[in-house]
């Protein structure tokens, strides 16, 4: 990786793709994380469960180092970002993708530039290549053919699905999802759901997801794809398949369950039950 | 609306000049790091230069006619029309053409700059670019600090010329004077030292419209009303320093030549 030899890496942390260690930060006197401790595994789908203003969008920004935390270490891909300056973010972000709540696809662009806006930026690739790697990852969510048309010719669930192409693109190493279904009809959201998890299988990219929508959450942990099939199925009980996908629920700032569905749907902690209910 | 504590309003204002000048600063840095962002460069040259075009050449035309105009009548008292075509290249060249093509400008650039960066804050483009690996400081700023210093620069040549003309008109069909001498004393009285003055102001100005417009596109936050009021703020702020800027600069080349 060519971050510059100033930002310190972190050795001890090469099988874990983010980790958190006593994050704290507060806006405006307003505290939103408070001592939150947490550790992602490569390969592993970690989906951030919280009500609004929990700060799960935050923990995304702030695994890329957009927002600082006032207190504690973030280590990404071995990086302290946390410590790390602007400038040596940006080599590091790039083995990162990143899909916002509201998709931020460039407005002034079209659709083939938006996918392709990473690669142009930092490799010097010939177009052809270019604009074929941009076709492969449309066809990974079902829009090829829409290169030539901008974000504002796009309904919202196809402003998502060009999200996650853009930033599948370079083939990142972690993926972070800022609520991709959110303010989405039933089936789109499913087919975001579909898209994420098949990109889970296939890649077996590291991913943070946060969600407000809990069947999302547990229809990510209890299906897998088909590549035979191209369709998402449920896991069949005693087949031993293991998605790598658990929780994380965040409130008042702090974390307060981490683990997989099953333990999540056996807890006894009163506001959780409610949660789930 | 809520009242903020005196403290509180410097300590917004010291951070705000801070934040403003550490933009600023890398605007310039930019300039020796790569990537070079030349075709967005062109691109915004374009919008700003040739996009101004129309409203720089009427304001120059108009403010030489209007000064001529205005002008005669003094000068009639003292018998010397003649001068009418030194004073106006003399007041275009030194001052107005400059500063109103900044002011000009500035309305319509700063304004634009804010809301499209602003517009870009509000919708997370701003971090997606920054999560994209790209600068965007770079990306966005510089190319725009570039374009409007070279774009100015030569937009305000051609409104002090515009203006010399628009003078021209009033003197020989109002005004009945000799179009030779009007031509010979508006440029024959023409020193080195105003064409320097003519000349630095825009660059200086162009890069106060591309600094700040920028500056409170990147600041903008709570929605459209905050990309409005962004937009205010950035002609506001540009305008005034303008006037300002355009003063000490003045002092200083008089100092100094």
């Amino acid at each position: 990786m060519a971050v510059t030899p100033q930002a310190t890496r972190y050795p001890e942390t090469t099988h874990q793709a983010i980790v958190f260690e006593d994050v704290s930060i507060q806006f405006e006197d307003n505290p939103v994380l408070d001592g939150v401790s947490f550790a992602l595994k490569r390969g592993e789908t970690k989906i951030l469960l919280g009500i609004a203003g929990a700060g799960k969008s935050t923990i995304l920004k702030m695994t890329l180092g957009l927002v600082k935390p006032d207190r504690g270490r973030i280590v990404t891909l071995g990086y302290e970002v946390s410590s790390m300056r602007e400038e040596e973010l940006f080599d590091l972000r790039r083995k990162v993708g990143m899909v916002f709540q509201e998709s931020a696809l460039f407005d002034s662009l079209t659709v083939e530039e938006n996918v392709a806006y990473r690669l142009q930026e930092e490799e010097d690739l010939p177009a052809e290549e270019v604009r074929q790697r941009v076709v492969d990852s449309l066809r990974f969510v079902e829009l090829e053919q829409t290169l030539a048309l901008f974000p504002a010719e796009l309904s919202g669930g196809m402003r998502r699905r060009v999200a996650i192409a853009r930033a599948i693109i370079s083939q990142p190493e972690v993926l972070l999802y800022d609520s991709p279904t959110a303010g989405l009809d039933p089936i789109t959201s499913t087919r975001i759901i579909e898209l994420i998890v098949k990109q889970r299988d296939f890649y077996k990219t590291s991913a943070l997801m946060v969600t407000h929508r809990l069947q999302d959450a547990f229809i990510m942990a209890s299906h897998y794809f088909d590549s035979q099939t191209n369709q998402m199925l449920p896991i069949t009980a005693g087949s031993g398949r293991n998605v790598h996908t658990t929780f994380l629920l965040l409130r008042e700032g702090k974390v307060i369950f981490d683990g997989t569905a099953p333990e999540l749907a056996r807890s006894e902690d009163e506001y959780i039950r409610e949660y789930i209910a | 609306m809520e009242l903020i504590s005196p403290a509180e309003y410097a300590k917004d204002t010291v951070l705000a000049v801070q934040d403003y000048s550490g933009l600023a600063a890398r605007s310039l840095g930019n300039l020796f790091r790569k990537p070079l962002y030349v075709p967005d460069a062109i691109q915004q040259a374009d919008i700003i230069g040739v996009g101004s075009l129309p409203i720089v050449v009427l304001t120059g035309f108009f403010t030489g006619a209007v000064l001529a105009l205005q002008t005669s009548a003094t000068l009639q008292q003292f018998g010397s029309l003649s001068l009418t075509g030194q004073l106006v290249s003399f007041s275009m060249v030194r001052e107005l053409g400059p500063v109103l093509t900044g002011l000009m400008v500035a309305g319509r650039n700063a304004s634009g700059m804010a809301s499209e960066l602003g517009s870009m804050k509000v919708t997370e483009q701003i971090d997606a670019m920054r999560a994209l690996g790209t600068d965007p400081s770079k990306k966005l700023v510089t190319p725009r600090v570039i374009a409007t210093v070279v774009m100015l620069f030569f937009l305000s040549i051609l409104s002090d010329f515009l203006g010399v003309i628009g003078g021209f008109v009033i003197s020989y069909l109002v005004l009945g004077l000799d179009a030779q001498q009007y031509w010979h004393s508006a440029y024959d009285k023409l020193s080195y030292d105003d064409i320097e003055m003519g000349l630095v102001k825009p660059v200086l100005f162009g890069y106060v419209i591309a600094t700040v417009g920028c500056y409170y596109g990147l600041s903008a936050k709570g929605g459209t009303q905050g990309v409005g009021r962004a937009t205010t703020q950035a002609v506001v702020a540009a305008s005034v320093l303008i006037l300002a800027v355009d003063l000490f600069v003045t002092r200083f080349l008089m100092v100094v030549t």
